[in-house]
């Protein structure tokens, strides 16, 4: 047995250990007992996952698993990778449930369908087989609804949300279900390695891939599927948001590259620049919402649509230039697009932990009604300023080095020889700087509405800051932010091996230790010197003030309030108000509902006494696309209720004249 | 990398830091003469960074660390594009770190730290003035990031000491329309970035107008003295990549000590006429009502997209 082998046997070792351990265990040490589990589940994850990104090859057939066909895995290194990152977000995932679940979520099944969870995912990019993939694939969403509903009993928006992500996963389980399905039957066999040597028509090829593509996009929260997303993820427990945002929605990401690229092997251009649509669509559509919700969770959720939204417009990009012959070009596009799916990982798991622990401290996840948290929860408020520069893609955070090789991609491709071509890419960048400009607006809303600030309510005004549990898991995610932020070169070869599955004949994206430098283009940036410049600056600046500034105490004095007395926190700006401007630029594609009350005084109308102003920015794609297609569903159910109504003679009715319209057609045909 | 680069690279670090009050100076003066007033001198801003350096630091009761660290990373924000890019020499030490993108990415960090200084306040001025430069900032990137690349296609690379290479070797570029096209979205999103007229007005203290120094409101002594200095910075380096992305003549590209002098002469007239420049068109322009900017930065935008269309098909 090879070492990934042992790693698989370990994995699954692992999962029953964890799941045992959650119905066996008694409920007081119960979190403890599932997150360490769990954690070392994780950790076997990034072991297998790192050694398979390395070159290190393993296959396990297990015919008796699964009756007809058995269950085949076999890792890779774009498989790898994914599983590695699944690995880590379950590791700081699983260390901050031990915290986190100790009230209230620490039931039997919210605990098992944890490490069957991380299990699924980690397992799911070695499936080598279309009956393990769908087995896998299946295990996850049923997994992770259970974690969605955790707290159906408290709130009642979670059978809602649960509701969507149960129909939403499940409709795009189906369509997968049929794409390969279609696929396998014309491949004449069902193992990858029997995929990629068919030999399939256009027409099926493509029909294949959309299908595909559908559920995949789905998963990966792309407009306009993306509905279940800013639902699930703000009612799922915050440890599990974190293992959907960072790792599940990846998995819809690695299956469009894992069917479009691996097996299929390429397409026609207008696939790509499909994927590239719904990426840019999702990107844009994710960030403009994201700047304009309150919700801090919900935020969190519209921001993994948009940073999803541009890995798809990396993959998209890179099946285009695959598809016209720029094999550099499309080896950096792909390898941009799995770093930005690595740098999304590690600061959303930290986004969404520190969301939890504001949650956990405070009940509430509305930024209106936050603030002050920065001298209550200190440790909470500093690694939630980690991730919020990581997401807001500015140096020296990690986010920017993959948005700035994703640029780089799109810039070098012109002059093209394509006309497409030429016309996209200017508008993916303009796509993608938008997004970059409207994702700085939402960072810092919520860092700074969230946070600091005077509290804004009692309950902000009384949080305390997390466990040790807590703090650790969230500590190792923005440790990974770090790394990732200041030593990208090290993922490079990992990352070229990956791509190599994909699209291959390519070579690393990028040389150089320090800095990254691309190959076969010019152009280079370091982020390990600027951050050491910023560094040096600060440093020099201080230096320089102590030597030649004022050297006199610092004194505290009342902020600027007009005269007017103390200011109090009904003064501040909110989240509502900071989105304001944006709200009014983006009107026309937001469409926010308001309604205005005016009571007027009894005795004369031109006076006022009250006003009830309420504003509320709907998901207009929910309304649009989805709340007629709901009503249509239900007036069909409701219109065949009537041909039951309970009387019995209508039913042997309906029989007789069923064997009776059966008896004529087969007369007829025959 | 070489001792040249290293000096030069040094000595556009000295001259931005020192030349950028200056250059605030001289617009103030350009605007007071055209107003028919007598101004108080090119020097100006420099007596007040002194005077307020040497007064006592107030930090406001409610405000948290980032309202303290904002003047500093501010300040190094400032620093960092100022030592990078090709101002006086096109061999600085540094110019493989960070290109064109990286420079904008730095100085839009730069804003938002101040913002978030101003949300640290909890007043109602600091909010406001953080989500107007959020937007602006939201609207403006598109237009930087099409313009730088309208000016990368016809080099190959976002490297700025490539670009500015490039243009020296082919002056002919310069008019091309594609050319032209980004000089004028870059100077609109420039005047955008650093908050000046009709964008937002530098000198005005009306809550209904006001965006910067809405932000900035609270700060007072040492830590105003170095958002001021900060800010002048950040126009002096907009303006001079301004300059030197579309008119580069005069930078040292080689080895030898005796173009450097020259190098900052040049350097410094380009920047002053910029300045001056954009001070005599502030006299004649009103400030625009904030819903309008997006207007304008689409204008902008458009101009950008035509930049790179041209450069693809007149190419």
């Amino acid at each position: 047995m090879s070492a990934v082998e042992w790693g698989l046997a370990a994995i699954a070792g692992l999962a029953v250990v964890a799941v045992l351990a959650a119905l066996a265990a008694p409920q007081r040490v119960r979190p403890t007992t599932v997150g360490s589990c769990t954690a070392a589940l994780g950790g076997a994850g990034i072991a297998v996952g790192v050694l398979a990104a390395a070159g290190r090859r393993g296959a396990v057939w297990l015919p008796e698993l699964l009756p007809l066909f058995g269950v085949r895995l076999e890792f890779d290194p774009l498989g790898g990778v994914f599983t590695a990152v699944a690995g880590a977000v379950a590791v700081a995932a699983a260390l901050y449930s031990i915290g986190y679940t100790r009230h209230g979520l620490d039931s039997r099944t919210v605990q098992a369908a944890l490490p069957l969870f991380v299990a699924a995912m980690l397992l799911l990019p070695a499936a080598a087989s279309v009956a393990t993939f769908l087995l896998l694939w299946e295990a996850m969403a049923a997994a992770s609804l259970l974690l969605v509903l955790a707290e159906h009993r408290r709130r009642t928006a979670v059978a809602e949300a649960g509701g969507w992500y149960a129909v939403m996963t499940h409709a795009g389980m189906v369509t997968i279900l049929l794409g390969l399905l279609l696929f396998a039957a014309h491949a004449g066999g069902e193992t990858f390695a029997q995929l990629r040597a068919a030999d399939l028509s256009p027409a099926m090829r493509s029909t294949v891939f959309l299908l595909t593509l559908v559920g995949f996009a789905s998963k990966a929260g792309a407009v306009p599927l993306h509905v279940w997303l800013p639902k699930a993820h703000p009612e799922a427990p915050s440890h599990a948001s974190a293992l959907m945002s960072a790792a599940m929605v990846n998995l819809g990401v690695y299956g469009i590259v894992r069917v479009g690229f691996d097996l299929l092997g390429g397409g026609p251009a207008w696939w790509w620049l499909l994927v590239l649509g719904l990426g840019a669509a999702s990107a844009l559509y994710g960030i403009l919402q994201a700047a304009v919700t309150t919700d801090l969770k919900r935020l969190l959720g519209y921001s993994t649509t948009e940073n999803l939204g541009l890995v798809l417009l990396g993959v998209g990009a890179a099946g285009l230039f695959a598809t016209a012959g720029n094999r550099a070009l499309a080896g950096l596009a792909l390898a941009a697009a799995l770093l930005h799916v690595i740098n999304h990982a590690a600061f959303k798991t930290l986004l969404f932990l520190a969301a939890g622990s504001v949650l956990h401290a405070t009940g509430t996840r509305d930024l209106d009604g936050l603030g002050g948290l920065r001298a209550r929860m200190p440790a909470t408020t500093g690694l939630f300023a980690v991730g919020a520069l990581a997401a807001a893609a500015l140096p020296p955070g990690n986010g920017f080095v993959s948005e700035w090789l994703l640029l780089q991609a799109l810039i070098h491709s012109l002059p093209a020889t394509a006309v497409a071509t030429a016309v996209t890419m200017p508008l993916a960048v303009a796509v993608i700087a938008l997004t970059a400009g409207l994702a700085v607006a939402t960072f810092v809303k919520a860092l700074g509405v969230g946070f600091f600030a005077k509290p804004r309510t009692p309950a902000a005004e009384s949080a305390t800051e997390c466990g040790p549990a807590m703090l650790a898991g969230m500590g190792l995610a923005a440790a990974a932010c770090v790394g990732l932020a200041l030593a990208p070169t090290l993922l490079v070869p990992a990352l070229a091996r990956a791509v190599q599955v994909a699209v291959p004949g390519t070579e690393a994206a990028t040389t150089g230790r320090l800095t990254l430098e691309l190959s076969g283009i010019t152009g280079s940036m370091s982020p390990l010197l600027i951050a050491a410049a910023l560094v040096v600056a600060a440093v020099g600046i201080l230096a320089a003030l102590r030597v030649f500034g004022a050297r006199r105490a610092r004194r505290a004095a009342r902020l600027w309030d007009c005269g007017g007395g103390g200011l109090t926190a009904r003064t501040e700006y909110t989240a509502t108000s900071f989105g304001e401007p944006l709200q009014r630029v983006f009107d026309d594609v937001l469409r926010p509902e308001q309604d205005i009350d005016v009571t007027h005084v009894r005795e004369s109308r031109y006076l006022v006494d009250t006003i009830h102003y309420r504003r509320r920015v709907p998901d207009r794609i929910e309304h649009r696309l989805y709340a007629p297609l709901l009503a249509a569903v239900r007036a069909w159910g409701e219109a065949g209720r009537r041909l039951a109504n309970g009387s019995v003679h209508r039913y042997l009715g309906y029989g007789f004249y069923g064997v009776i319209t059966l008896l004529v057609a087969l007369a007829v045909t025959r | 990398m070489n001792s040249t680069g290293a000096a030069g690279a040094v000595l556009q670090l000295v001259l931005v830091a020192g030349g950028a009050p200056l250059l605030a100076g001289l617009m103030r003066q350009v605007r007071a003469r055209m107003e028919g007033r007598a101004g108080a001198g090119v020097t100006q801003p420099w007596r007040d960074l002194r005077k307020l350096l040497r007064k006592e630091p107030i930090t406001p009761r409610g405000s948290g660390p980032a309202f303290r660290a904002a003047p500093t990373v501010l300040m190094a924000t400032a620093l960092v594009p100022a030592a990078v890019a090709p101002f006086v020499t096109t061999a600085s030490p540094l110019d493989g770190a960070a290109d064109l993108i990286a420079v904008v990415a730095l100085l839009a960090l730069g804003t938002v730290t101040l913002a978030l200084a101003a949300l640290d306040t909890g007043t109602a001025f600091g909010g406001m003035g953080a989500s107007r430069e959020m937007t602006v900032l939201a609207l403006v990137e598109p237009t930087i990031l099409l313009a730088v690349f309208a000016l990368s296609v016809r080099v190959g690379s976002t490297n700025l000491a490539a670009i500015v290479t490039a243009t020296l070797h082919d002056p002919l570029r310069v008019v091309s329309p594609a050319s032209l096209l980004a000089a004028v979205a870059l100077a609109v999103v420039t005047i955008a970035e650093t908050g000046r007229l009709p964008v937002d007005n530098p000198s005005t203290h009306l809550e209904l107008t006001m965006i910067h120094e809405a932000m900035v409101l609270e700060y007072s002594g040492p830590d105003l003295a170095l958002i001021e200095w900060a800010s002048a910075m950040r126009l002096t380096v907009l303006l001079g990549l301004l300059a030197n992305l579309f008119a580069p003549w005069g930078i040292a590209t080689g080895a030898s000590l005796t173009a450097l002098p020259l190098a900052v002469g040049v350097f410094a007239g380009k920047v002053a006429l910029l300045g001056a420049g954009l001070a005599a068109a502030e006299v004649f322009m009103a400030k625009l009502r904030l819903f309008r900017v997006p207007e304008l930065l689409a204008g902008s935008f458009l101009l950008a997209l035509l930049a790179v269309a041209t450069s693809f098909f007149l190419a």
